[in-house]
């Protein structure tokens, strides 16, 4: 009973819209996403994150994002299982070979329309592992990648300010990299 | 009318005989089955024709022997079940036309025809049977043919086997059987049924008590009650898969006639307890077939548990009709036979489809273990449908046959729990959690077994190989999964039928029934329940329909691309990572371990004996206890060994011993001789 | 005027389900002290499913593209069998309880197959999971209408709701003890904690989800408002049939306005309660379930007995 009395009592710590909108490190990289995605995005997406040999620094930044404080399920953003059901991969890690297969599969096995989103530094060209002999050096040397969130790992805060960016300029027709 | 009888027997006494003189001509084999045909055919129309007139027949021949009359008694009844032989046996011969073509290098298709077609007379002839010692004389031969058609692979040890095992089973029910009818004559003075019929009620209390349980023993064990059963399973996995559906939903059907026949007809007023004891059969041999039906896989084996557990819904119908017909409540008695009747009919053409099915994928692959099929759906696409359609009937989903059958024999159960007695009502309440958790796993079992056989990819080598079986199999299974969909649809017309049947017996000639069917739809008691079968039937099929359209008018415009399977962007998926049927039914196992006592015993063999550190091959094996076979046959099987080494001490070999063994028994003799 | 409410269960209630998934998903975030999506949010998942394209494994046969039009379609007509407004409901062809559970078992058997069929390791552990459950629930689900069919005379859910609401007060108590029993066979056959955890991503757990992993775009769509079309039937029934007071006998639209009011706030009760008991408690060991199970089925067995002494 005192679980129940408890629900009421204590203060909500959610992170309000306004801060998250302040920060964004989003980096467009490629166009090729059709008009009526945001409107059809803008609702609901889903998520499936791919990890291709990752620090699990930036997992752990992702998986923060369902917590009560940044509760990402509010803006209609929730993470799946299967890529199947999923309309956006957020990839992390720098590509390792025994990973590189696994990552085409992945995304040839999620319905069109769909969004690629490096996160992380080492997901964009390598990060600290650039140059190993184990790695591919980033994701786009494997899938087509549109968006890049840069950082090591970004905060959470990063990814989710970065997220509803996206999900605003989904087909913005303004085509050039913003740094 | 009789005459089309006597033809039907006539073709196929002359089909048995053609058989056996085209022997080794395998381009003739096929004459025979026609002959089959032919006759069940003939006995077809003569059966509708029966029940259309609702005639009785009674011829009486007699014979130089004293009280053996060949004496033929066709009621509406036997007319019923003369209708379910032939409506199995049309399309089992068809089939076998093609099936046995397999056989044909090995073994003698000659001796096979003659022993299939006297098997169909034998069927035919104890329907109709009225004399106790004709009938036993049929009844033999029914079990003879039918045990050479089950061994008729006789290169094969195991089939011997089961032959061996089916043999001793039936001639211990026959003995109990025989057993019924001797003292019948010794209190009636005759081995006729109407005799029997007209002085049954002079047997003193103690005579009747052995008669019935000798009788729901003996014919019990044909039909496959719990605990008689252990001879189903490997008889009707051993036959040929059309003699398979033949026995399956036929022969068993004549144990459950003559139970019928017997406490509703001949020996009526049956008291109460021998209600209480077919229902209690009934509920535990539903749930106990279903569960061995659950660890099977075999896929011949599957559907003979499966039979077993439709013999208790059988009995679950004729024993809630006893307890009614004991508690002066007619009407709910013929509600209660209806239900048991209805579900006869449609386990026969629903089992026959699943044997038949069963059999055109063993030809096929060559092996009956499911867990090496796979991926037939695409290799085998109407042999797919037909056997859906029966895994569907069989677990009682709607709009099928099976549906309708088990919501009558709920009604019955549910009427019962209604009545006033707490004993009558804990044994209903029984019944029917029996019937409802019956209907569940059955559901469950075939999940298992149509998904592992025919969906995902294919398991070996041999399963990839398969190819769609020729048109005659396919005709013989169409039809039955055919007339699966119209006996649900139509099931108010059927039904109709059936309960004039009823009426028929002597025991409601002025009744009316609780069931009544009113236009298209079914009645129990004007108001207590509805089912209208056809209006559901279109309406599912409307909505299906609907839905397609609807969606396909939201999104065409979305284009379906085609994959591999996900797999988790692991590359090489083999056949070893789909489920397996003994994963699939583990946990099932594993919730009714107090039934199964599963044990897992786990062997390795290592490459040095010594040093135990590298192993060769481990090996696991997964074993279930049978509990009839542990509680009841083999504490008797060892109590009769110990009882026959003690008497074998009499026999000791010596020579002195056995003369004072005359001595005495010599001495005994005069002295009983003098008092 | 019987049209009207057949017309108004078919297209209102399917309109209504993920407004009720929406609410059970809301409350549990409340629960978990976040503010969570919307309560439209499954309404927008929809709609996005609707037109995305969909990709199916090669090995996929008939019956996977079969199965979500099917059980779609059985989800829209399972309703027209329980009492949503009242008697004025024809008693029609769907009546009788037996049926709609043997529909609703056609629907899992389907499912089931089609988690089968695309031979992927994940699809065939749900489906054994699934029909181990089913087979199991189904005789809870039974022995709960048992009670009220016997006392009310006839096994037409429309006819028992309304003759029920007449008992007096006293005779009602063994009915609550059958609701007990229908509820645990509601959370069982709805895939709610401690039966399934819908929203879980870990395959290991799932009983539902793993089924359905291979399906995308309007299938998917299709298997979810499927689900959720029979999650609120199973709250309407429960509502309206162990608690019938309130629904309407008569025949004139003016009198339909407060049953309808009556309906929602108990439907609305109902959920919300799910969905609390859903946040209080975890998701139980597969082994354990049919001991839950069995104990919703024994408190059947024991209002029965209560009834008919």
């Amino acid at each position: 009973m005192s679980l129940y009395s408890k629900i009421l009592s204590v203060p909500l710590t959610l992170v309000p819209r306004k801060i998250i909108n302040q920060q964004n490190d989003v980096t467009i990289v490629q166009k090729g996403i059709e008009k009526k995605i945001k409107k059809l995005f803008g609702g609901s997406l889903a998520i499936r994150e791919v990890d291709t040999g990752s620090t699990n620094a930036c997992e752990q930044e992702l998986m923060a994002l369902t917590n009560t404080y940044y509760d990402i399920e509010r803006f209609g953003i929730h993470f799946v299982a299967s890529p199947r059901h999923a309309d956006m991969l957020m990839v992390t890690g720098p590509v390792s070979r025994n990973m590189a297969e696994a990552l085409k599969k992945t995304y040839e096995a999620t319905p069109d329309p769909k969004i690629v989103v490096a996160v992380g530094d080492d997901a964009i060209d390598g990060g600290i592992f650039k140059g190993s002999y184990a790695v591919l050096d980033g994701v786009h040397n494997v899938i087509p990648v549109n968006f890049q969130i840069p950082g090591d790992p970004p905060s959470a805060m990063t990814i989710l300010s970065s997220l509803l960016y996206i999900l605003n300029i989904i087909d913005d027709k303004s085509d050039q990299k913003k740094q | 009318m009789q005459n089309l009888f006597f033809t039907s027997l006539l073709v196929l006494t002359g089909g048995s005989i053609i058989s056996l003189i085209v022997q080794r001509d395998t381009k003739l084999s096929y004459v025979s089955s026609v002959f089959s045909m032919f006759g069940s055919l003939l006995a077809l129309i003569f059966s509708i024709g029966a029940l259309i007139t609702q005639s009785t027949l009674t011829t009486t021949l007699p014979t130089s022997f004293p009280m053996f009359n060949i004496s033929l008694h066709i009621d509406p009844l036997a007319a019923f079940f003369i209708l379910i032989v032939s409506l199995i046996a049309l399309p089992a011969s068809l089939y076998g036309i093609g099936y046995m073509k397999q056989y044909a290098k090995e073994y003698n298709l000659g001796v096979f025809g003659f022993f299939y077609n006297i098997f169909l007379i034998s069927l035919l002839l104890v329907i109709t049977a009225h004399n106790a010692l004709y009938f036993l004389f049929v009844w033999e031969i029914m079990s003879l043919s039918s045990l050479f058609l089950v061994i008729f692979e006789n290169k094969k040890l195991q089939i011997i086997k089961s032959g061996f095992i089916y043999f001793i089973m039936t001639h211990a029910a026959t003995a109990f059987i025989l057993l019924s009818f001797l003292l019948l004559f010794q209190f009636t003075g005759s081995f006729d049924f109407e005799t029997i019929k007209q002085h049954f009620a002079s047997i003193p209390f103690v005579i009747q008590t052995i008669i019935f349980l000798c009788m729901i023993i003996g014919f019990g064990t044909k039909a496959g009650i719990v605990p008689f059963h252990i001879w189903l399973p490997w008889a009707h996995s051993a036959a040929p898969s059309h003699v398979s559906s033949l026995m399956s939903g036929v022969m068993i059907k004549i144990g459950i006639f003559m139970l019928f026949k017997m406490f509703l007809d001949i020996l009526p007023q049956t008291p109460l307890w021998l209600g209480y004891v077919v229902l209690i059969i009934g509920a535990v041999s539903s749930i106990l077939g279903v569960l061995y039906a659950l660890s099977e896989h075999d896929i011949k084996r599957l559907p003979a548990y499966h039979s077993i557990e439709n013999i208790g819904i059988i009995l679950l119908g004729l024993g809630s009709g006893l307890i009614f017909i004991a508690l002066k409540q007619p009407s709910l008695a013929m509600l209660a036979i209806t239900a048991g009747l209805f579900h006869t009919l449609n386990h026969a053409v629903f089992k026959s489809l699943l044997f038949l099915g069963a059999g055109s994928v063993i030809s096929q692959t060559h092996t009956r273990n499911i867990e090496e099929y796979g991926g037939l759906i695409k290799l085998m696409p109407y042999t797919a449908i037909f056997f859906l359609v029966g895994a569907v009937a069989i677990s009682g989903l709607p709009p099928f046959n099976g549906f309708v059958s088990e919501w009558l024999t709920f009604q019955s159960l549910f009427s019962g729990i209604a009545t006033s007695s707490i004993l009558i009502k804990s044994i209903f309440i029984f019944g029917a959690a029996c019937l409802t958790f019956t209907g569940g796993l059955a559901a469950a079992c075939f999940v298992k077994a149509f998904g592992i056989t025919f969906l995902a990819r294919s398991r070996s080598i041999e399963s990839e190989k398969a190819t769609e079986v020729s048109p005659l199999l396919l005709i013989s299974m169409g039809t039955l999964a055919v007339l699966c969909l119209t006996l649900g649809v139509f099931s108010f017309f059927v039904i109709t039928n059936i309960q004039l049947i009823v009426k028929n017996l002597s025991l409601f000639s002025s009744k009316t029934s609780s069931l009544s069917s009113t236009g298209i739809s079914l009645q129990v008691n004007q108001n207590v329940a509805h089912l209208n079968m056809p209006v559901i039937f279109l309406v599912m099929a409307v909505f299906i329909a609907l839905s397609f359209g609807l969606v396909y008018i939201v999104s065409r415009k979305q284009k379906v691309v085609l994959r591999t399977v996900w797999d988790c962007g692991f590359n090489a998926l083999s056949p070893k990572m789909e489920i397996t049927a003994t994963g699939f039914s583990r946990t099932l196992i594993l919730i009714f371990r107090g039934i199964f006592q599963p044990s897992k015993q786990h062997e390795i063999e290592y490459v040095d004996a010594d040093i135990r550190y590298f192993s060769k091959s481990k090996t696991v094996t997964l074993g279930i206890v049978n509990i009839y076979e542990a509680y009841l046959y083999y504490p008797l099987h060892n109590g009769l060994s110990i009882i026959s080494k003690q008497i074998r001490k009499i026999q000791s070999g010596n020579v002195n011993q056995y003369l004072l063994y005359i001595f005495i028994l010599l001495l005994g003799l005069l002295i009983f001789a003098r008092y | 005027m019987s049209i009207f409410i057949i017309i108004l269960k078919l297209i209102l209630l399917p309109t209504l389900s993920p407004l009720c998934v929406g609410i059970v998903r809301k409350v549990k975030a409340y629960m978990q002290n976040r503010r969570g999506a919307g309560i439209f949010q499954p309404y927008y998942d929809l709609w996005k499913l609707f037109h995305k394209d969909e990709v199916i494994a090669r090995d996929a046969s008939w019956i996977f593209y079969l199965t979500p039009f099917l059980l779609f379609g059985l989800s829209i007509l399972l309703p027209l069998g329980i009492p949503l407004l009242g008697s004025i409901e024809s008693l029609s062809f769907f009546g009788d309880f037996i049926i709609t559970i043997y529909l609703l078992a056609t629907m899992t058997f389907f499912i089931a197959l089609s988690g089968l069929d695309v031979g992927s390791a994940f699809g065939g552990f749900g489906s054994s999971r699934e029909m181990t459950i089913a087979a199991l629930t189904e005789g809870t689900l039974l022995f709960s209408f048992l009670p009220i069919a016997l006392v009310t005379h006839t096994t037409n859910v429309i006819l028992m709701a309304t003759t029920a609401s007449g008992l007096p007060f006293f005779n009602y108590l063994p009915f609550v003890i059958a609701f007990m029993g229908f509820f645990i066979a509601l959370m069982a056959e709805t895939g709610r904690i401690p039966f399934d955890n819908p929203s879980t991503h870990l395959e290991l757990t799932m009983i539902h989800e793993a089924m359905i992993l291979e399906y995308s775009g309007k299938r998917l769509a299709l298997i979810e408002w499927a689900n959720a079309n029979k999650f609120i039937f199973f709250i309407i029934l429960g509502v309206n049939l162990f608690f019938p007071w309130g629904l309407s006998t008569t025949a004139n639209l003016s009198s339909l306005l407060f049953p309808f009011i009556l309906v929602i706030v108990k439907a609305t009760t109902l959920i919300v309660g799910v969905a609390i008991l859903e946040s209080s408690m975890a998701k139980l060991r597969l082994f354990r379930l049919p001991d839950l199970l069995l104990t919703g089925f024994i408190f059947c067995v024991i209002s029965l007995i209560t009834v008919t002494i």
